[in-house]
């Protein structure tokens, strides 16, 4: 029963990768966008917060079907992409990494941002008193501060952009050894009679995944330095 | 060494002025809580921008708004003392202290760990983590730590408020040698008419 496939380590292994890669290339944009919004006024800034946090509440067949509108192949943002880069997406695992980026970005921006507007300004005062630029007040003690709470974010991204599921098969389909991660597995063994126990298999690896992040996003907050706490989730 | 300050700025419906000229010593700004005693030690530490007015400090300008002058924050070489410490939570009290020196200017440094150390007697806790510190000692670590940056003048924000008697007295003790041995000016913010009346040479009402 538990003797897992080739078939199988292959959905395995794309579904880190896709995740893997969505996630490393998000950090920095959901860093950017949680320091935007926890640190700088501007008008607009309600429909940011909002646009970050859309793919959280539409439905992801509806993100999906954006995402199809834009990166397709004949959307403006994937044929410029193509064109100048060389990147596709459709029907690809670039495609699904970009599905599980977008439906990660939010969480990713929200953990992020509690994390850095729990920063005391008031110790950026101090260093800046003892003659450190603000560049070094960033680096030396916004950034230390705030970065269990990045890590945690990161891997609660990570966690949901395993489970990515609709926003995935609506925009890229469901290709062996492309786009078949997790979740659009154990769908698609679903639909074939006699294959319960491909879909235990892959469901316990799919919780299994799941609650080791979360367990290790809680453990990263809660080590937010020093016993200085904070819960992410 | 002087402290030549005239400064305005308005913060909410409260217009927060101050008009003064001190010389070495300790300058105490004196008033009740809320007149905005904080917000000038901050307009002279830059943190705070004045509207107008002018901030100068031995002779050198900091602060001119006719002239357009307002220099950063990390160039003045305020040893700033909070009346909160505010120890930096994720370094231990050696790396609390050394956070100023080690970014001052090999020349600016007129004080070293050693000195600092034996200074202040807080040698026993340099390896320990802000949050284990009490108030007394945090207190003595932000001293050291302001002093370690080479500062050229100290601005007190009621250092003493969060503290009980006992310590209380003890870091009177220490700001005493600072303006004594030392001969450090010192701008000292407080509302306690006894502490002022030990401590100051001169004395500045705020809203009063």
């Amino acid at each position: 029963m538990f003797a897992i496939s080739g078939e199988e380590w292959e959905v395995i292994s794309l579904s880190l990768k896709v995740s893997g890669v969505a996630i490393g290339l998000t950090l920095p944009i959901a860093f950017a966008l949680a320091w935007i919004l926890a640190r700088v006024r501007f008008p607009g800034k309600v429909l940011l917060d909002a646009l970050v946090h859309l793919p959280l509440v539409l439905p992801p067949v509806v993100t999906g079907w954006l995402l199809l509108l834009a990166f397709g192949n004949n959307g403006p943002a994937g044929r410029w992409l193509a064109e100048w880069f060389g990147i596709t997406f459709m029907f690809r695992w670039t495609g699904a990494a970009l599905a599980a980026a977008v439906m990660a970005l939010p969480l990713m921006v929200r953990a992020m941002r509690i994390s850095i507007e729990a920063v005391d300004r008031r110790l950026e005062d101090a260093a800046r008193t003892l003659g450190a630029s603000p560049t070094r007040t960033f680096f030396s003690i916004t950034l230390p501060l705030a970065i269990p709470g990045l890590l945690a974010g990161a891997v609660l991204g990570f966690a949901r952009s395993i489970g990515e599921f609709g926003a995935t098969i609506t925009f890229v389909s469901n290709i062996p050894g492309e786009t078949r991660t997790l979740p659009l597995a154990i769908y698609g063994a679903l639909q074939v009679p006699g294959s319960e126990a491909v879909v235990t298999r892959l469901s316990i690896i799919a919780v299994a995944l799941s609650l080791l992040a979360l367990v290790a996003s809680e453990l990263l907050a809660r080590r937010a330095g020093h016993g200085r706490g904070g819960h992410v989730i | 060494m002087s402290f030549e300050i005239a400064v305005e700025r308005r913060l909410g419906d409260a217009i927060i002025c101050a008009d003064f000229t001190s010389g070495a010593g300790l300058t105490a700004l004196f008033g009740p809580s809320g007149a905005g005693k904080t917000s000038i030690l901050n307009m002279v530490a830059g943190l705070l921008r004045p509207d107008r007015g002018r901030i100068a400090i031995g002779g050198e300008l900091l602060f001119d708004s006719a002239a357009g002058i307002a220099m950063p924050v990390e160039a003045r070489r305020a040893g700033y003392v909070f009346q909160d410490g505010r120890l930096f939570p994720h370094k231990r009290v050696r790396d609390n202290l050394l956070y100023g020196w080690n970014r001052a200017l090999p020349a600016n440094r007129w004080m070293n760990l050693d000195d600092a150390v034996a200074f202040l007697g807080i040698g026993h806790l340099l390896d320990r983590w802000p949050r284990t510190l009490s108030g007394g000692e945090a207190q003595r670590v932000a001293i050291g730590r302001a002093l370690l940056s080479g500062p050229r003048f100290l601005l007190m924000d009621e250092p003493l408020s969060s503290l009980d008697a006992a310590r209380r007295e003890e870091i009177m003790g220490v700001i005493e040698r600072l303006r004594d041995e030392l001969a450090l000016p010192i701008l000292y913010v407080s509302h306690d008419r006894s502490e002022v009346e030990r401590l100051a040479g001169q004395v500045v009402p705020v809203g009063l």
